[in-house]
């Protein structure tokens, strides 16, 4: 060890971030160099003045109060509170509304929730038919959340493939749209009819298509031509399968597009 | 209805159990990436409700990773959107250089005080600031900042590098204003 590798490795020495060979290895160098001892001995007492000087700022119980509240008026959206305890529960309410994309956009999540779990059915034969296709729905609008797309952000398949290895008892395939227009934005795993699936996230301009797979118990035959299941809440769903995979895709994207998106994907696999 | 009722309930108990008790460490980071004691707060409450409605893809074991990243996307959010002069904060290092050669160790020893202290870590750029308060306050591992910021393992390290001997330089500085006061 000299005193260029000292430098580079201090900071992880000081943060037992290094294994033991390497820290001896810092140890016995650190008994033979002043300098590089002096160096470390001031980074040493930083470290422990920054622990002792009470930094450390806890949460007021108001804050956990106000998140409680939170917490209860999120699940139950139709109850309505008085209007004394709405005031309790968001004491500032004009900085709150600095968020309304925010606020409306997870109003309009559970309203949507709320519709697909109540109303879709009876609105939809196809869903109801197959309450398979209003999964696929409800998974595609769970994947809009925020942080919520993908698991593995690349556009290269090559990428995403391996990423699923030991994540799923199958591996997908993982196909490049890009140059017919639909780059891949990356992969995630979801849940689906019971299983663990995976998901493909493939971009059309600023639309979003969610590409559900995972191996059929059923059969391994062909459904023949990807089938539109269902339009639900404005989202167009397709389902096929292909040498014993199952595939659903759910996107906003117009019906035209969609159906040339998974006509390639399908031709493609 | 019922049904959807309980399971609503069972989400926000155990949403409550995985997550309610990082409370401290949200606020803290908040605290921290803000700098501002009730914006730090909504922060916080805003960061849960997000993180409430995400619970259902939350299949990992690290709750506090988890509220910690979206606390500080919320935060970097926010900074964004409000001050795009926080994120671009450049260190300036002629400023912040010591004037007279101060005894390093007689200033670590005996006349930093913890406001001094403080605010020199208020002082740093944001994200030198992050990496320590993720590691030096709440204790988190390499790999974990890495998870947290999104950033590789070797900038976590080199971030830390910087930001304390920024931090050093920062409380020389201080030590020496409040000398000549």
């Amino acid at each position: 060890m000299n005193c260029e590798e000292m430098r580079r490795l201090t900071h992880a020495f000081l943060d037992r971030e290094l294994d033991l060979v390497r820290s001896m290895e810092i140890e016995t160098h650190l008994e033979s160099c002043a300098g590089c001892l002096l160096t470390f001995q001031k980074q040493q007492s930083l470290k422990s003045l920054v622990h002792s000087s009470s930094l450390y700022y806890r949460a007021p119980d108001s804050l956990e109060h106000r998140i409680r509240a939170g917490l209860r008026e999120a699940r139950d959206p139709s109850a309505k509170p008085e209007a004394g305890a709405v005031r309790t529960s968001h004491p500032r309410q004009t900085r709150w509304s600095r968020f309304p994309t925010w606020s409306a956009a997870a109003a309009a999540f559970a309203v949507m929730v709320l519709t697909i779990v109540f109303l879709a059915p009876r609105w939809f034969r196809p869903s109801r038919q197959n309450p398979l296709a209003e999964e696929v729905v409800s998974s595609h609008i769970r994947s809009l959340m925020p942080n919520h797309l993908t698991d593995v952000v690349s556009s290269d398949q090559h990428t995403v493939k391996p990423w699923f290895d030991g994540r799923l008892d199958f591996s997908p395939s993982v196909i490049d749209l890009a140059r017919e227009g639909f780059p891949l934005a990356g992969g995630r795993l979801d849940y689906l009819g019971g299983r663990p699936v995976a998901a493909l996230v493939y971009q059309r301009r600023k639309h979003l298509i969610n590409v559900f797979t995972w191996p059929d118990s059923a059969s391994s035959g062909d459904s023949g031509a990807p089938v539109r299941v269902a339009a639900s809440q404005g989202y167009n769903v397709y389902h096929w399968t292909r040498l014993g995979m199952v595939y659903w895709a759910v996107s906003d994207l117009n019906t035209e597009e969609l159906s040339d998106f998974v006509r390639l994907l399908r031709n493609a696999s | 209805m019922e049904g959807i009722a309980l399971s609503e309930q069972d989400k926000r108990a155990r949403f409550e159990q995985a997550v309610l008790p990082h409370l401290d460490a949200a606020h803290n980071l908040a605290r921290w990436l803000i700098r501002r004691r009730e914006d730090a707060e909504d922060m916080v409450q805003e960061s849960y409700m997000r993180a409430f409605s995400s619970f259902d893809g939350f299949r990992g074991s690290n709750g506090r990773a988890w509220i910690l990243t979206i606390v500080r996307n919320t935060c970097y959010t926010w900074l964004q959107r409000g001050r795009l002069s926080e994120m671009s904060t450049e260190f300036d290092e002629e400023t912040h250089s010591p004037e007279t050669t101060a005894n390093p160790e007689a200033l670590l020893l005996g006349e930093a005080n913890r406001e001094l202290l403080a605010k020199a870590l208020e002082e740093l750029p944001l994200e030198f600031r992050e990496a320590l308060v993720l590691r030096e306050l709440e204790g988190l591992s390499y790999k974990e900042i890495a998870d947290v910021t999104g950033t590789p393992l070797g900038t976590v390290m080199s971030r830390l590098a910087r930001a304390r001997s920024m931090l050093e330089r920062l409380l020389v500085v201080g030590t020496n204003k409040e000398l000549l006061r």
